[in-house]
């Protein structure tokens, strides 16, 4: 015989739960990790396993260390390590890896109270602090597809570093590799072709909105356009290198980090693609696309503030003022 | 005074249920500065003890003198000498630590632990109460500096008591046979390791410093008293609360809160 089951509302149980969220983001992640194991040869691979490894064992240690209840089974720590992973250089040492999960998963994510909590994104968090700590290592670059010919690793510039104004563009990669992902880099974020794939698929997935990549982008892309003196080609090169397409798709995304409006989401990525812009023109270090993501972050709870929808009939504030005044 | 405290527990209290740094967050300026070497940290953590000890004497000495309406700068001016003193002293014996430490050394005069002792210790105690409530409070100071940068020296440097002969150059040239720190770099290298940046760096100091509060927290909540509870008397919230219960098992958050 049935039972019958009285419980409080909710009532409608939908499919769009937590895990069913991280399995798609996992999804979309696929043909970028396919897209570095071809272009950097099976390291890359053996990196994402070790920070997947790690983030999920962080996860389960400092969960059991605090009595709360175990939430591997999210699989929210699994995309933490993935996008950790896409990164870093194909040359990080792996215990690397493993300090910068510990940051991404145990400061990050755990101390403020786990998934949901998290005051950044967790794997962006845990780039900068290995990118802060082990400058050198973190922008050691290879060139891509050198490991086919069996040498173990040949260094060389990423294109975002030898990019600026007015410079040539003869010795970089043309755009057509550049879309491909032929180019040095951290292992996931090279390959635009297959990070738009993902982006599709989320999109159709109705994972993300597509307001922030857009916007995020899009920022960047106009800043590039001025900044170049309207050469498209300066404009297209700055947006198809560096992690700018994994930062906006995947990172800037993240739905604990981001706001909930659509107003704030615009505000929100357009100030990402500022900073962005900004790093990468002016100031000393290579990459912002991280930088400006944290940046963001951080000032998300103001956004919210600022972009608080007003309830439906209710009247301003300071309409009601003057009125009185008026009155 | 009403109640007999005895001077051991003066001295003791210090070091962890109420350290400075770790349980009152005072001094944090210094302490995350100085910290990212254990040589500095202790030559901070002395010279504070030294003016901490000085300054609760003397104004302990005064405190029927002064006039409770100036006694910020009271206590400022008698709290600047002592620094004035201490950073001459250490510029004439320990050139190397005045180097290290910078303006930190002048900063001891605005320093919260030595006015907050002041204030809320020296001023109503007696002469040798308050020099041993400083000498516990400098204590755990220098406890607290020596803990942090033992962590952000060994893992964001891969050095320990590096530039110790800084300080001991007090007690003359080659003090232990020139012994100048360890240095684990040349292993971690061997092992294919090497130190985390980071730490040396303010943001790394923020992460040891929370996390050390943190266990302190833990430590003082094991060994002291269990926390008191507020009856219903004495609960601003007992007006509107809707539990009523009357053994005090109220949700003492609420009132917190209020």
């Amino acid at each position: 015989m049935k039972k019958l089951t009285v419980s409080a509302s909710p009532h409608v149980r939908s499919s769009f739960t937590v895990p069913h969220i991280m399995l798609d983001v996992i999804i979309a992640l696929i043909p970028a990790l396919i897209a570095s194991i071809v272009l950097f040869g099976f390291r890359s691979l053996l990196i994402t396993a070790v920070c997947v490894v790690s983030c999920i064992a962080f996860e389960y240690i400092s969960r059991k260390i605090m009595k709360r209840n175990t939430t591997i089974s999210d699989l929210s720590a699994i995309v933490t390590g993935m996008l950790l992973a896409f990164n870093l250089p194909v040359t990080i040492p792996l215990w690397m890896c493993v300090i910068g999960c510990f940051f991404a998963i145990v400061v990050v994510k755990q101390f403020f109270g786990g998934i949901g909590q998290n005051f950044v994104n967790p794997a962006i968090g845990g780039r900068i602090v290995m990118l802060v700590s082990f400058s050198s290592a973190m922008t050691n670059w290879t060139a891509p597809l050198e490991w086919k010919n069996g040498l173990d690793a040949v260094s060389a510039a990423t294109p975002l570093a030898s990019l600026g104004i007015g410079s040539d563009m003869t010795g970089l990669p043309s755009l057509l590799e550049m879309f491909l992902g032929v180019r040095g880099g951290c292992i996931g974020e090279t390959c635009a072709a297959a990070l738009l794939l993902g982006f599709v698929y989320l999109l159709i997935r109705k994972v993300i909105k597509p307001i922030i990549p857009l916007c995020f982008v899009g920022t960047v892309a106009v800043i590039m356009l001025i900044a170049g003196k309207g050469s498209f080609e300066f404009m297209l090169y700055e947006v198809l290198s560096g992690g700018l397409l994994l930062g906006a798709i995947f990172m800037a995304t993240d739905y604990a980090t981001s706001p909930i409006t659509s107003k704030g989401k615009v505000i929100f990525a357009i100030g990402c693609g500022i900073i962005t812009a900004v790093i990468r023109l002016f100031a000393n270090l290579p990459e912002g696309v991280s930088y400006a993501i944290i940046i963001m972050n951080i000032l998300v709870p103001h956004i919210e503030t600022i972009t608080k929808p007003r309830p439906f009939g209710a009247e301003k504030e300071k309409k009601s003022k003057k009125e009185e005044a008026a009155s | 005074m009403a109640e007999k405290k005895s001077l051991g527990k003066e001295f003791t209290k210090g070091l962890i249920k109420e350290n400075p740094v770790l349980r009152l967050v005072l001094g944090t300026c210094p302490t995350l500065a100085v910290t990212t070497s254990v040589t500095n940290a202790i030559g901070m953590g002395i010279a504070a003890t030294i003016v901490l000890v000085c300054s609760n004497i003397v104004i302990s000495a005064l405190r029927k003198v002064i006039p409770s309406k100036v006694r910020i700068p009271a206590f400022i001016v008698v709290i600047a000498s002592f620094v004035t003193i201490v950073q001459m002293l250490v510029k004439a014996f320990v050139p190397a630590l005045d180097t290290a430490l910078g303006a930190f050394l002048p900063l001891i005069v605005v320093n919260c632990i030595i006015l907050g002792r002041a204030e809320a210790y020296a001023s109503k105690n007696s002469i040798i109460y308050s020099a041993v409530d400083g000498l516990g409070m400098g204590v755990g100071f220098t406890a607290a500096l020596c803990l942090m940068g033992t962590f952000r020296e060994v893992l964001g440097a891969g050095t320990f008591l590096a530039g110790i002969q800084d300080l001991l150059v007090l007690f003359g040239d080659n003090v232990l046979g020139g012994w100048n720190g360890f240095d684990f770099n040349g292993a971690l290298e061997f092992a294919g390791l090497q130190p985390i940046t980071l730490f040396i760096l303010p943001a790394g100091g923020f992460f040891v410093f929370g996390i050390l509060m943190a266990v302190a927290n833990k430590i003082a909540d094991g060994m002291g008293k269990p926390k008191a509870v507020l009856g219903c008397a004495s609960c601003p919230m007992a007006a509107h609360c809707t539990s009523k219960k009357e053994d005090s098992k109220c949700n003492k958050k609420e009132a917190d809160a209020v």
